[in-house]
């Protein structure tokens, strides 16, 4: 058994070279083909990659879908996301776990299956869902979740789980997905006809500089959310010294109530795959990653067809479109659970085969990335925005979108709408006109950009999308009136303090701290001491946080305390001149007990 | 190498281009308070003891870098509460009780928070349930007292060319773990420097603890910070 243990882990590594920067893919094929890590394994992985086992063990303690210890063959992973909770979470987890027999995080007693959560998985328009060995189970109800329970049962099988497929490339037989694009509007930069090749075939027809300068004279701003200019961000990297360039796409999309590059990477790979190609002639890089967050692992075969097909078609390898000295060619490093590695150089780190833990800045990635290399990171919808820009043109972009944010936002509206789904916006369209066109359900707040970025209320509504008023990263959440911003805000620090990465002490420590004081004002224990807490907390941990996300990971409970409470709303009234914390009763009860008799006071 | 002048509340000060500001101050005698930063050793950013202002945002002084016209700003109010937050948080993350931990006048963490008059943390304990190891002859482990700091770690690594510990898990189950079932079973020596390298009493080296007395260590008799040699001058 040893021995058999010992040959897999071996021939596992040696698939990948031995390579410990290829440490992802080991550890997750490892995972896959054993249903864990362990310690074992760990040793032989260290030995066979000249590592240690501690740096081993420091990667697979780092990413949620990676275990030292066994789990069960199927593991459902529920996603419990803010939008899952409110579309009836609870009774599905409660009907899965009673018919499992198990409490959530359990093991079946005959080692079968695994019952879990995890963050949102990007199916905020279909859920609650779940992904079960990677496939999703989307619309989930609990007489829905006993019915995949008994079904799994039979035959421990995920795969057979589904029943009918989605629509476009979800039907795919390389996708074969019951997951739903929901495309509720198509705009000209990304659902319009692509035809692979025809903007390469403009790029090269240009200089490498040239093709930079369009891409500038686009005004393209970074589709993630932070909105740094791409022309610039791509002439940096072009200009750092360096042998080597890389071309990095960010596909790990995690920010709660983001889902449109999923439908991207679905409907419009192809796209895609040539802004990265575009990218890697401007830089002078041969090499380009997709990072894809584990969460899609379902789409990883077909998005390699798609690779391999536009290698026979020579538009990646070698000499591309018969370029001379034209060279690239794209891989796909699957990621395994873990937001932070969103954050540009955690996701570098985690390409590289260690924990996604960011990095300090500077250097930034244009001078210093990928393997030491100069690197740009962009985001799945701002390579498909290149592409688009390289084949009708920068003036054609720039004419639409606002006056100072060009051409046009893919967004991913959900929650308390009746049309949750993706849609292509011009940029400088208003809150009020998304709430409109999602057919909002009462709508009292909306999350723009994810629990990263800002909740806004009614009298915000009339705010355009754009980089200077309404920034955001794709996420649109809508919240009707009857719900509790700030147990909103509770679920969401919940989430940040599971993905934060532990790395410094404002984040690690004061998250959590944050989140009791939270928790005591939710639960109508709060003193008027506790608001000024909280903002001050609040704050230390927005300035002094090394990277992005704890630096924005209060933002929902300021966001609730500014726009939504009044004071009184918060903080419970004074019984009889006691502190509303103060529980008389049960602060006597002991004494009550021992001695046998009533306190006449309570 | 160019030199830059920047000025720290006021005073020019000058460096080395590339040099990081905490560096810069140390070498113009200017104390910037700092915990995770260990000798020569690349920056770990991690504690945020050395947060300055910088040309108005707040950036860990040990990782950023100094340019010409910089301006940061140390010793003021609002850095100092910072400061006194991140140290609350140290305490409380663990479980520091320095009237019986030997390393008590040596330790740095406790230095700093006399030197910003702590009495007791602003925070409630969180109380972690955490383990001493004690299987090693010659060192211990006490995860009650570790701050993530992550000095060990690049001592080990770097000085040393072992590597004995790494952080595992993330967020606030981020512990230190050691490259074997315990330390006993690591290639951890006496004499390696990351025996000497730990700020606080989580690694300390097993019967020595009390060879200077209680009330005559270095930080009972001066305060962190003040004439003395800083840990970062390697």
């Amino acid at each position: 058994m040893k021995k058999a243990l010992a040959t897999v882990v071996e021939d596992i590594c040696r698939r990948y070279g031995s390579d410990r920067s290829r440490m992802m893919d080991i550890v997750l094929a490892v995972q896959q083909r054993l249903g864990c890590v362990s310690t074992e394994a760990m040793e032989i992985i260290a030995r066979e990659v000249n590592s240690h086992r501690v740096e081993v063990e420091s990667v697979v303690t780092f990413y949620a879908f990676l275990s030292v210890k066994s789990q069960g063959k199927v593991i459902i992973r529920l996603c419990n996301d803010i939008v899952d909770w409110m579309k009836g979470y609870e009774a599905v987890a409660d009907a899965m776990a009673k018919e499992l027999g198990v409490t959530m995080g359990e093991t079946t007693a005959d080692g079968a299956i695994t019952l879990t959560h995890t963050p949102c998985i990007g199916m905020s328009d279909q859920a609650p869902a779940a992904l079960i060995n990677g496939v999703v189970v989307p619309n989930l109800t609990p007489e829905r979740g006993r019915q995949v329970i008994r079904d799994l049962r039979r035959h421990l099988d995920p795969p057979q789980l589904i029943t009918m497929v989605g629509d476009g490339n979800n039907a795919h037989p390389l996708v074969r997905s019951m997951v739903r694009n929901n495309i509720r509007r198509r705009g000209p930069v990304h659902f319009d006809g692509f035809e692979s090749g025809c903007a390469l075939q403009k790029a090269i027809e240009q200089t490498p500089e040239g093709v930079i300068a369009i891409i500038r004279a686009s005004r393209l701003r970074g589709r993630g959310g932070a909105g740094f200019a791409t022309g610039q961000k791509w002439e940096f990297a072009r200009n750092a010294p360096g042998d080597k360039r890389y071309v990095l796409c960010n596909a790990d999309e995690g920010e709660p109530g983001t889902f449109k590059d999923r439908v991207l990477l679905t409907e419009r790979p192809d796209q895609v795959f040539e802004g990265m190609t575009i990218a890697g002639y401007a830089l002078g890089s041969d090499t380009g990653i997709v990072y894809l967050r584990g969460e899609y692992a379902y789409l990883r075969a077909f998005l390699e067809k798609v690779l391999e097909d536009r290698r026979q078609r020579g538009l990646l390898g070698k000499g591309i479109l018969e370029k001379k000295g034209f060279d690239f060619d794209i891989r796909i490093q699957l990621g395994a659970g873990a937001y932070v590695c969103g954050e540009e150089t955690a996701l570098i780190n985690s390409c590289e085969g260690m924990r996604g833990d960011p990095q300090n800045r500077p250097p930034f990635p244009a001078q210093k990335g990928y393997r030491g290399c100069p690197t740009i990171v962009n985001n799945v919808e701002t390579f498909s925005a290149a592409a688009r820009i390289m084949q009708r043109g920068a003036e054609w972009f720039a004419e639409m979108g606002s006056e100072r944010t060009t051409g046009t936002k893919l967004l991913s509206i959900c929650c308390d709408c009746r049309k949750p789904g993706v849609y292509e916006v011009p940029f400088g369209i208003t809150a009020r006109e998304l709430l409109d066109m999602a057919e909002a359900d009462n709508p009292g707040a909306m999350l723009i950009g994810g629990p990263c970025r800002q909740m806004i209320g009614p009298e915000r509504f009339g705010g355009q999308i754009c980089y200077d008023d309404l920034a955001t990263g794709g996420a649109i959440l809508i919240f009707n009136r009857a719900r509790n911003k700030l147990e909103i805000a509770e679920h969401y620090l919940d989430f940040f303090i599971e993905e934060s990465c532990g790395h410094c002490t404002p984040c690690r420590v004061g998250l959590v701290l944050l989140k009791k004081a939270v928790h005591k004002v939710v639960s109508g224990a709060g003193e008027p001491a506790d608001l000024d807490y909280m903002r001050r907390l609040a704050n230390v941990i927005i300035q002094t946080s090394r990277c992005g996300l704890g630096q924005a990971a209060p933002n929902p409970v300021l966001g609730a305390l500014q726009n939504f409470h009044a004071y009184t709303d918060l903080v419970g009234e004074r019984k009889s001149g006691l502190l509303s914390t103060f529980d008389l009763s049960k602060a006597v009860g002991d004494a009550e007990l021992r001695v046998g008799r009533m306190s006449q006071y309570v | 190498m160019s030199e830059v002048k920047f000025t720290i509340d006021g005073k020019v000060v000058g460096g080395q281009a590339g040099q990081s500001i905490l560096k810069a101050a140390e070498a113009a005698g200017i104390y910037i308070p700092h915990l995770c930063a260990y000798k020569k050793l690349i920056p770990h950013g991690s504690c945020r003891i050395c947060s300055v202002r910088v040309n108005g945002r707040i950036q860990a002084a040990c990782v950023q870098t100094i340019s010409d016209g910089m301006v940061v700003e140390n010793e003021i109010a609002e850095i100092r509460e910072f400061r006194k937050a991140i140290l609350d948080m140290l305490f409380v993350e663990g479980n520091h009780y320095c009237m019986f931990c030997e390393k008590s006048g040596l330790c740095e963490l406790q230095a700093l928070a006399y030197r910003f008059g702590i009495a007791a943390p602003q925070f409630p304990y969180l109380n972690p349930d955490r383990h001493i190891d004690l299987s090693h002859p010659d060192v211990y482990l006490d995860h009650n007292r570790c701050i993530l700091c992550g000095r060990c770690v690049r001592v080990s690594q770097v000085l040393d060319n072992k590597n004995v510990f790494q952080f595992v898990g993330r967020g606030y189950r981020k512990r230190l773990q050691v490259n074997g079932e315990a330390l006993s079973g690591t290639s951890l020596t006496l004499t390696d420097q990351v025996t000497a390298s730990c700020p606080v009493g989580a690694l300390v080296k097993k019967r020595v603890g009390y060879l200077v007395p209680v009330g005559q260590r270095p930080f009972d008799l001066k305060p962190i910070g003040i004439e003395c040699p800083q840990e970062t001058k390697a």
